[in-house]
Protein backbone atom coordinates (compact mmCIF):
# COMPACT_ATOMS: atom_id res chain seq x y z
CA UNK A 1 0.00 0.00 0.00
CA UNK A 2 1.37 3.37 -1.04
CA UNK A 3 -0.34 6.58 0.09
CA UNK A 4 -1.82 8.59 -2.76
CA UNK A 5 0.13 11.65 -1.65
CA UNK A 6 3.43 9.86 -2.46
CA UNK A 7 2.36 9.53 -6.08
CA UNK A 8 1.31 13.17 -6.10
CA UNK A 9 4.66 14.24 -4.62
CA UNK A 10 6.51 12.22 -7.28
CA UNK A 11 4.44 13.81 -10.01
CA UNK A 12 5.03 17.25 -8.47
CA UNK A 13 8.81 16.67 -8.42
CA UNK A 14 8.79 15.62 -12.08
CA UNK A 15 6.66 18.62 -13.03
CA UNK A 16 8.92 21.07 -11.19
CA UNK A 17 12.01 19.51 -12.79
CA UNK A 18 10.33 20.19 -16.13
CA UNK A 19 9.59 23.80 -15.17
CA UNK A 20 13.17 24.41 -13.98
CA UNK A 21 14.60 22.88 -17.16
CA UNK A 22 12.24 24.94 -19.29
CA UNK A 23 13.57 28.08 -17.61
CA UNK A 24 17.31 27.33 -17.40
CA UNK A 25 18.00 25.35 -20.57
CA UNK A 26 19.31 27.16 -23.63
CA UNK A 27 18.88 24.46 -26.27
CA UNK A 28 15.53 24.45 -28.13
CA UNK A 29 15.31 20.65 -28.26
CA UNK A 30 16.10 20.27 -24.55
CA UNK A 31 13.46 22.88 -23.68
CA UNK A 32 11.01 20.81 -25.70
CA UNK A 33 11.97 17.66 -23.80
CA UNK A 34 11.32 19.51 -20.53
CA UNK A 35 7.76 20.19 -21.72
CA UNK A 36 7.36 16.43 -22.30
CA UNK A 37 8.62 15.87 -18.75
CA UNK A 38 5.93 18.22 -17.40
CA UNK A 39 3.24 16.34 -19.35
CA UNK A 40 4.52 13.06 -17.90
CA UNK A 41 4.26 14.42 -14.36
CA UNK A 42 0.66 15.46 -14.96
CA UNK A 43 -0.13 12.03 -16.45
CA UNK A 44 1.13 10.32 -13.31
CA UNK A 45 -1.22 12.36 -11.10
CA UNK A 46 -4.10 11.56 -13.50
CA UNK A 47 -3.47 7.82 -13.18
CA UNK A 48 -2.99 8.04 -9.40
CA UNK A 49 -6.32 9.84 -8.95
CA UNK A 50 -8.02 7.38 -11.32
CA UNK A 51 -6.80 4.49 -9.16
CA UNK A 52 -7.81 6.28 -5.98
CA UNK A 53 -11.36 7.14 -6.99
CA UNK A 54 -11.93 4.00 -9.08
CA UNK A 55 -12.76 6.19 -12.06
CA UNK A 56 -11.39 4.85 -15.34
CA UNK A 57 -12.02 8.20 -17.04
CA UNK A 58 -8.69 9.38 -15.65
CA UNK A 59 -6.85 6.82 -17.74
CA UNK A 60 -8.81 7.85 -20.84
CA UNK A 61 -7.70 11.43 -20.22
CA UNK A 62 -4.09 10.24 -20.03
CA UNK A 63 -4.63 8.69 -23.45
CA UNK A 64 -5.85 12.04 -24.79
CA UNK A 65 -2.91 13.86 -23.24
CA UNK A 66 -0.55 11.43 -24.99
CA UNK A 67 -2.25 11.98 -28.35
CA UNK A 68 -2.02 15.76 -27.96
CA UNK A 69 1.63 15.42 -26.88
CA UNK A 70 2.40 13.36 -29.98
CA UNK A 71 0.77 15.96 -32.25
CA UNK A 72 2.59 18.76 -30.41
CA UNK A 73 5.93 16.97 -30.77
CA UNK A 74 5.48 16.46 -34.52
CA UNK A 75 4.62 20.12 -35.15
CA UNK A 76 7.17 21.45 -32.65
CA UNK A 77 10.07 19.47 -34.06
CA UNK A 78 9.10 20.58 -37.58
CA UNK A 79 9.22 24.19 -36.35
CA UNK A 80 12.64 23.53 -34.77
CA UNK A 81 13.91 22.15 -38.10
CA UNK A 82 12.56 25.24 -39.90
CA UNK A 83 14.21 27.56 -37.33
CA UNK A 84 17.52 25.72 -37.66
CA UNK A 85 17.40 26.01 -41.48
CA UNK A 86 17.09 29.80 -41.34
CA UNK A 87 19.17 30.59 -38.22
CA UNK A 88 21.79 27.79 -38.21
CA UNK A 89 21.52 27.70 -34.42
CA UNK A 90 19.47 26.04 -31.69
CA UNK A 91 20.38 28.51 -28.96
CA UNK A 92 17.27 30.36 -27.78
CA UNK A 93 19.30 33.46 -26.94
CA UNK A 94 20.09 33.87 -30.63
CA UNK A 95 16.54 33.18 -31.76
CA UNK A 96 14.95 36.42 -30.60
CA UNK A 97 13.14 37.63 -33.71
CA UNK A 98 9.92 36.26 -35.17
CA UNK A 99 10.98 37.72 -38.50
CA UNK A 100 13.00 35.41 -40.72
CA UNK B 1 5.54 -3.90 1.14
CA UNK B 2 6.57 -5.07 -2.31
CA UNK B 3 4.37 -2.39 -3.80
CA UNK B 4 6.09 0.30 -1.75
CA UNK B 5 9.55 -1.09 -2.59
CA UNK B 6 8.84 -1.05 -6.34
CA UNK B 7 7.29 2.41 -6.05
CA UNK B 8 10.34 3.85 -4.31
CA UNK B 9 12.90 2.17 -6.62
CA UNK B 10 11.26 3.32 -9.84
CA UNK B 11 10.29 6.68 -8.37
CA UNK B 12 13.96 7.24 -7.49
CA UNK B 13 14.97 6.27 -11.04
CA UNK B 14 12.41 8.71 -12.45
CA UNK B 15 13.61 11.60 -10.26
CA UNK B 16 17.27 10.80 -10.97
CA UNK B 17 16.54 10.76 -14.69
CA UNK B 18 14.70 14.08 -14.48
CA UNK B 19 17.61 15.71 -12.61
CA UNK B 20 20.10 14.17 -15.05
CA UNK B 21 18.06 15.70 -17.89
CA UNK B 22 18.70 19.12 -16.35
CA UNK B 23 22.39 18.48 -15.66
CA UNK B 24 23.46 17.11 -19.03
CA UNK B 25 24.70 19.59 -21.59
CA UNK B 26 24.40 17.46 -24.67
CA UNK B 27 20.80 17.03 -25.93
CA UNK B 28 21.30 13.35 -26.77
CA UNK B 29 22.18 12.59 -23.11
CA UNK B 30 19.10 14.53 -22.01
CA UNK B 31 16.97 12.50 -24.43
CA UNK B 32 18.32 9.19 -23.11
CA UNK B 33 17.63 10.18 -19.49
CA UNK B 34 14.11 11.24 -20.50
CA UNK B 35 13.61 7.72 -21.92
CA UNK B 36 14.67 6.33 -18.51
CA UNK B 37 12.09 8.60 -16.81
CA UNK B 38 9.34 7.42 -19.16
CA UNK B 39 10.20 3.72 -18.75
CA UNK B 40 10.14 3.96 -14.96
CA UNK B 41 6.85 5.90 -15.14
CA UNK B 42 5.42 2.97 -17.14
CA UNK B 43 6.27 0.71 -14.17
CA UNK B 44 4.50 3.16 -11.84
CA UNK B 45 1.42 2.97 -14.07
CA UNK B 46 1.55 -0.84 -13.88
CA UNK B 47 1.70 -0.58 -10.07
CA UNK B 48 -1.43 1.58 -10.19
CA UNK B 49 -3.18 -1.09 -12.25
CA UNK B 50 -3.23 0.92 -15.46
CA UNK B 51 -2.04 -1.76 -17.89
CA UNK B 52 -3.27 0.01 -21.02
CA UNK B 53 -1.65 3.32 -20.06
CA UNK B 54 1.62 1.55 -19.26
CA UNK B 55 1.68 -0.14 -22.67
CA UNK B 56 0.83 3.11 -24.47
CA UNK B 57 3.48 4.93 -22.44
CA UNK B 58 6.17 2.54 -23.66
CA UNK B 59 4.93 2.36 -27.26
CA UNK B 60 3.99 6.00 -27.90
CA UNK B 61 6.14 8.01 -25.50
CA UNK B 62 9.32 6.00 -25.00
CA UNK B 63 9.02 4.59 -28.50
CA UNK B 64 7.61 6.96 -31.09
CA UNK B 65 8.04 10.41 -29.54
CA UNK B 66 11.55 9.85 -28.21
CA UNK B 67 12.68 8.28 -31.50
CA UNK B 68 11.44 11.47 -33.18
CA UNK B 69 13.48 13.55 -30.70
CA UNK B 70 16.65 11.51 -31.18
CA UNK B 71 16.14 11.61 -34.95
CA UNK B 72 15.89 15.41 -34.95
CA UNK B 73 18.94 15.75 -32.66
CA UNK B 74 20.94 13.58 -35.08
CA UNK B 75 19.54 15.39 -38.13
CA UNK B 76 20.44 18.86 -36.86
CA UNK B 77 23.77 17.63 -35.44
CA UNK B 78 23.04 19.50 -32.20
CA UNK B 79 26.17 20.09 -30.17
CA UNK B 80 26.69 20.99 -26.54
CA UNK B 81 24.77 24.02 -25.39
CA UNK B 82 26.61 27.12 -24.31
CA UNK B 83 25.94 28.22 -20.77
CA UNK B 84 25.02 31.87 -20.41
CA UNK B 85 24.87 33.79 -17.17
CA UNK B 86 21.33 34.21 -15.92
CA UNK B 87 19.93 37.61 -15.21
CA UNK B 88 20.64 39.21 -11.84
CA UNK B 89 16.92 39.56 -11.04
CA UNK B 90 16.45 35.82 -11.53
CA UNK B 91 19.34 35.01 -9.18
CA UNK B 92 17.98 37.45 -6.57
CA UNK B 93 14.31 36.45 -6.59
CA UNK B 94 14.44 32.95 -8.06
CA UNK B 95 15.58 30.97 -5.03
CA UNK B 96 13.27 32.68 -2.48
CA UNK B 97 10.33 32.31 -4.89
CA UNK B 98 11.16 28.61 -5.36
CA UNK B 99 11.28 28.11 -1.56
CA UNK B 100 7.93 29.88 -1.12
CA UNK B 101 6.43 27.67 -3.84
CA UNK B 102 7.81 24.49 -2.26
CA UNK B 103 6.48 25.47 1.18
CA UNK B 104 3.07 26.23 -0.33
CA UNK B 105 2.88 22.86 -2.12
CA UNK B 106 4.09 20.96 0.97
CA UNK B 107 1.56 22.75 3.19
CA UNK B 108 -1.29 21.94 0.79
CA UNK B 109 -0.23 18.28 0.59
CA UNK B 110 0.06 17.95 4.37
CA UNK B 111 -3.28 19.67 4.90
CA UNK B 112 -5.11 17.36 2.52
CA UNK B 113 -3.03 14.24 3.08
CA UNK B 114 -6.01 12.25 4.37
CA UNK B 115 -6.62 11.07 0.81
CA UNK B 116 -6.07 7.41 1.59
CA UNK B 117 -3.88 4.77 0.00
CA UNK B 118 -3.59 2.97 -3.30
CA UNK B 119 -3.38 -0.81 -3.32
CA UNK B 120 -1.52 -2.88 -5.89
CA UNK B 121 -3.80 -3.49 -8.85
CA UNK B 122 -6.76 -1.82 -7.16
CA UNK B 123 -8.38 -0.88 -10.43
CA UNK B 124 -9.06 -3.06 -13.47
CA UNK B 125 -7.38 -0.86 -16.06
CA UNK B 126 -7.53 -3.64 -18.64
CA UNK B 127 -7.49 -2.62 -22.31
CA UNK B 128 -11.04 -4.02 -22.76
CA UNK B 129 -12.64 -1.61 -20.32
CA UNK B 130 -10.57 1.33 -21.56
CA UNK B 131 -11.54 0.55 -25.14
CA UNK B 132 -15.21 0.32 -24.17
CA UNK B 133 -15.02 3.73 -22.46
CA UNK B 134 -13.10 5.24 -25.35
CA UNK B 135 -15.59 4.15 -28.02
CA UNK B 136 -18.80 4.73 -26.05
CA UNK B 137 -18.52 7.57 -23.53
CA UNK B 138 -15.65 9.43 -25.19
CA UNK B 139 -16.36 8.78 -28.84
CA UNK B 140 -16.65 12.45 -29.84
CA UNK B 141 -13.37 13.56 -28.16
CA UNK B 142 -11.70 10.51 -29.72
CA UNK B 143 -12.79 11.53 -33.21
CA UNK B 144 -11.78 15.14 -32.55
CA UNK B 145 -8.28 14.01 -31.55
CA UNK B 146 -8.02 12.01 -34.76
CA UNK B 147 -8.73 15.21 -36.71
CA UNK B 148 -6.13 16.98 -34.53
CA UNK B 149 -3.51 14.36 -35.38
CA UNK B 150 -4.36 14.69 -39.10
CA UNK B 151 -3.87 18.47 -38.92
CA UNK B 152 -0.61 17.97 -37.00
CA UNK B 153 0.70 15.61 -39.70
CA UNK B 154 -0.10 18.14 -42.43
CA UNK B 155 1.41 20.98 -40.38
CA UNK B 156 4.61 19.01 -39.79
CA UNK B 157 4.95 18.24 -43.50
CA UNK B 158 4.38 21.90 -44.47
CA UNK B 159 6.75 23.28 -41.81
CA UNK B 160 9.58 20.82 -42.38
CA UNK B 161 9.43 21.05 -46.18
CA UNK B 162 12.51 22.46 -47.87
CA UNK B 163 12.35 26.28 -48.05
CA UNK B 164 13.32 26.27 -51.75
CA UNK B 165 10.33 24.11 -52.64
CA UNK B 166 7.88 26.46 -50.92
CA UNK B 167 9.63 29.64 -52.07
CA UNK B 168 9.63 28.67 -55.75
CA UNK B 169 5.92 28.05 -56.01
CA UNK B 170 4.68 31.69 -55.98
CA UNK B 171 7.34 32.67 -58.49
CA UNK B 172 6.12 30.04 -60.95
CA UNK B 173 2.52 31.21 -60.52
CA UNK B 174 3.57 34.80 -61.21
CA UNK B 175 5.49 33.87 -64.36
Amino acid sequence: MVPLSYYLILSGILFSCGVVGFLIKRNLITIFMCIELMLNGVNLSFVAFAAHWHALSGQVFVFFVMVVAAAETAVGLAIIIAVFRTRETLNVDQVNLLKL
Amino acid sequence: MLHFLLFSIFGAIAVAGAINLLMQRHPINSALSLIAVMASLAVEYLLLGAEFVAAVQVIVYAGAIMVLFVFVIMLLNAGEEERTDGSRVAALFGIPAMLVGAVLVAWTLLKHSGTGEVALGALPGAPTTIGWLLFHDYLLPFEVTSILVLIAIMGAVVLAARPEATAQRPRKEGA
